[in-house]
């Protein structure tokens, strides 16, 4: 009896053994699966086919409906009031003298394709800049980033206008692909309205995000939300970059934000 | 009559008064030995807060060479360090975490602040996100002046440390 | 899938494993790190595979853009270069032209040679402390100490010229602070022989050690499609494959007149991102003995400016080639002695992005060696 019983605990415990064994295999293969899935998928978002590609339709389709008409009369008129403050001096000059004309051709290619939208900030030895409307600043980049050769954005600036209540964004895109371009710097700037109480993320200071045309915006746009409070709209993650957790002031690139003792 | 003086309800007592005692007669000569064994073993954490840190690199560099004078190169464990280097600008976004790093270390533990930015502010006294100097968070052990100080200034710091060590009550 | 295979009632009590997005960890890397102080990456993994990166900047963010627009065009300089002080004419460098666009002055010859050498001296004292970094995080201490002492060389020489070791604060609108010593070309062209005499030595102790080798190549690899894409600048560019150096592409001051180089590697690898700086350094050596050639012997060194200088109504970009890489200065004026606004648009906040996506997928152990090879200072990025 004694001997049968211990036989069959035994074959039980090989059993007990052999099935811990296959869980334990299991396990592992389980795992390994899964990191090997992990590793594919993160290897994958290496190569360009993933990084994301343009979703061109939904934002243009969006933005007219939420676009207020009534903001886009002062927005036409104070550009074009401010322009003659800064160009008066340069711009008789150079037109009197010559513009440089390679920046003239591909500046002129904006602005033919966007008539009344697109407006000619200043034309300088290798910098340029081109003010956009809020409205249309995704299918001006869409068709810079496609017919001209600028693929990165170098810097993003954004700045305040507390009298205009406006706050500008500025795009500094340059080129490394075109030999001819490289000196080049277009910067592409747009205008949104200024809220008195900024409460960034809900209010009207919003700016469809120009990431999926440049890359490398990124960084930059989450810098000018925690910064100016312009929100980002497609933006991945509108996420506070450089200032500490617990900062519940204005955003302290405002005019209005005063540094202690200034 | 020892044995009368001793009972059950005071021995407790009376072995702490014991202590206290023999305490007395090793404090000062074990104190100094302890003290001197504080002084040239100081290990500084790596905690790095802002540019200052380029000069404290410089001064493990082999020009300078801190460990001559007992101070060993920063060090990234904690739980084995007893000297926190304040490199610079503490901004609100580091203070909580300069905090936290200072409550893991063992006691005893000294604190060095290095540069203007730690004392006072420094260049960045209007600045919205920085402190007006560490005092408010850290007990400041030794000071040493400058944007950024010279590895040499450091080094004099460190060493005016140890003088204070060689000085203090050893616990 | 994977989750319904394992049977987990069976399990004794410390193997069981429920799910196995469990076996994913998140991993603080920093503030408080080995490796470097400053900044904070929050990496999550998978064993040994990092399955996602999140870099969390910020910790030495002293607001020095909010800060400039309260100071004049004069008192801004000093703390505009504290966010790369080992590399402080080269930071300065984009500000100082920017404000001399502004204020519409000259430089004379011989400052903007003075400037060159100055730079090119200032790259290599950068590129000293960045190598000697990567040595701490590779664990190769003779690669700390060697470059660690190669650099004082060159940081008394900047002394000589400036009298700080590394704030110098010498570039100023319209030249330099004051003129270099007397004897200063004999003296900078035998330091500059011999460092480069030196720093051809590391090749044998790091750059063609099996052991580093093994450890950086085809790590973190960037593509050359991608690398333009995600806007990196400097090394991390051109270890990529893609010539472009602002030196060459956009000359500034007397950069047009120097017979300058670039170094450009195709692997894209952390090896190949350590390896563009140590060959900068070696081609800075070469800008800076033309330089000292070419150089006026004698000659006016700054354009003094009227004590309150006041910017024209315009704004200005102007970009150099810094140590790490392009480094911009946008610079909006009012026609006040004050910036409007001003933006410093710096190379390690550009390199920046690149660091989440090239450790997807890699080995945690690998981590330090992909991180600093991205040419990333910290308290550059913050500002």
């Amino acid at each position: 009896m004694s001997k049968s019983e211990k036989k069959v605990t035994s074959k039980d415990e090989d059993k007990k053994k052999s099935d811990e064994k296959a869980i334990g295999d299991a396990i592992i293969a389980a795992a390994n699966a899964r990191r090997e899935e992990l590793a594919k998928e993160a290897l994958a978002t290496r190569s360009n086919k993933t990084l994301p590609k343009v979703v061109k339709e939904k934002p243009k389709e969006e933005k007219p409906k939420e676009s207020k008409p009534k903001e886009e009369k002062p927005k036409e008129s104070k550009p074009k009031e401010e322009k003659p403050k800064a160009a008066p001096p340069s711009k008789t000059d150079t037109e009197e003298e010559s513009l440089p004309e390679f920046e003239k051709s591909f500046v002129d290619k904006i602005s033919s394709q966007f008539t009344g939208d697109v407006e000619v900030g200043y034309i300088k030895e290798n910098r340029t800049r081109v003010n956009v409307k809020k409205e249309k600043i995704l299918e001006v980049a869409q068709f810079i980033k496609d017919n001209l050769p600028f693929d990165h954005a170098e810097s993003v600036t954004g700045v305040d206008f507390p009298e205009d209540k406006e706050i500008g964004v500025v795009y500094h895109l340059g080129s490394y692909t075109d030999p001819t371009y490289s000196k080049q710097v277009l910067a592409l700037a747009t205008r949104v309205p200024r809220e008195e109480n900024p409460n960034p993320g809900n209010d009207s200071t919003k700016l469809p995000s120009l990431r999926d045309m440049f890359y490398s915006v990124e960084f930059h746009e989450r810098e000018v939300f925690e910064m100016l409070g312009v929100y980002f709209e497609s933006h991945p993650d509108n996420r506070r970059l450089l200032l500490p957790e617990d900062w519940a002031d204005l955003p302290p690139l405002r005019k209005d934000f005063r540094n202690k003792g200034r | 009559m020892l044995k009368e003086l001793v009972t059950p309800q005071n021995a407790n007592v009376f072995v702490g008064k014991l202590g206290d005692i023999l305490y007395k007669a090793v404090d000062q000569p074990l104190g100094m030995a302890i003290n001197w064994g504080r002084m040239w073993s100081l290990w500084p954490v790596h905690i790095e807060t802002a540019c200052c840190s380029v000069e404290f690199g410089a001064a493990s560099s082999p020009r300078y060479d801190v460990e001559r004078f007992g101070i060993i190169e920063a060090f990234g464990s904690l739980r084995q360090c007893d000297l926190v280097v304040v490199q610079g600008t503490i901004t609100r976004k580091m203070a909580p975490r300069l905090r936290l790093v200072y409550d893991q270390m063992p006691e005893p533990k000294y604190v060095i602040a290095m540069g203007a930015c730690a004392i006072t502010g420094g260049l960045y006294f209007d600045s919205y996100n920085v402190l007006p100097g560490i005092d408010g968070i850290l007990p400041v052990d030794v000071y040493v002046p400058g944007c950024p100080p010279r590895p040499e200034t450091l080094i004099q710091g460190c060493m005016l440390l140890q003088e204070k060590i060689k000085r203090m009550k050893a616990r | 899938m994977a989750e319904q295979v394992i049977p987990t009632k069976k399990m004794p009590p410390g193997l069981q494993v429920e799910n196995v997005d469990d076996r994913i960890m998140t991993l603080n890397v920093g503030p408080q790190h080995p490796g470097s102080g400053h900044m904070r990456i929050i990496v999550k993994i998978d064993g040994d595979y990092i399955v996602d990166a999140d870099p969390d900047p910020g910790y030495v963010h002293r607001g020095e853009e909010k800060m400039a627009e309260s100071r004049n065009y004069i008192t801004n300089i000093p703390h505009l270069e504290r966010p790369v002080i080992h590399d402080s004419c080269n930071i300065l460098y984009p500000y100082v032209l920017g404000v001399e666009d502004l204020v519409g002055i000259e430089v004379p010859e011989r400052a903007k040679y003075v400037r060159v050498i100055a730079a090119e001296l200032n790259r290599c004292i950068y590129i000293q402390y960045w190598l000697a970094i990567y040595g701490i995080f590779l664990g190769h201490s003779t690669m700390f100490m060697w470059p660690a002492g190669d650099r004082e060389l060159l940081i008394d020489l900047m002394e000589k010229i400036t009298g700080a070791r590394v704030t110098h604060a010498y570039f100023i609108p319209g030249g330099v602070r004051n003129d270099v010593p007397a004897n200063f070309e004999d003296v900078c062209l035998r330091q500059v022989n011999y460092f480069e005499k030196r720093i051809k030595e590391y090749a044998d102790i790091f750059y063609d050690n099996p052991i580093l080798k093994a450890r950086t190549e085809d790590t973190g690899v960037l593509s050359r499609e991608d690398a333009i894409r995600l806007g990196t600048t400097g090394s991390v560019l051109r270890a990529s494959g893609v010539d472009y150096d602002l030196r060459i592409k956009e000359p500034y001051d007397v950069y047009d007149e120097l017979d300058v180089h670039t170094n450009v590697l195709k692997s894209g690898d952390s090896y190949a991102r350590s390896k563009i700086p140590w060959l900068d350094m070696l081609e800075s050596c070469n800008i800076i003995r033309q330089a000292l050639e070419k150089m006026p012997k004698s000659g006016s060194i700054r354009t003094k400016l009227k004590p309150n200088p006041k910017g024209r109504e315009d704004e200005v970009y102007r970009r150099v080639e810094s140590g790490r890489g392009s480094a911009g200065c946008h610079i909006i004026s009012r026609g006040k002695p004050e910036p409007y606004r001003l933006k410093l648009s710096v190379s390690s906040f550009r390199n920046l992005i690149a660091l989440p996506y090239l450790l997807k997928g890699e080995k945690l152990g690998n981590m330090p060696a992909v991180y600093w090879s991205l040419n990333y200072w910290p308290v550059e990025a913050d500002r």
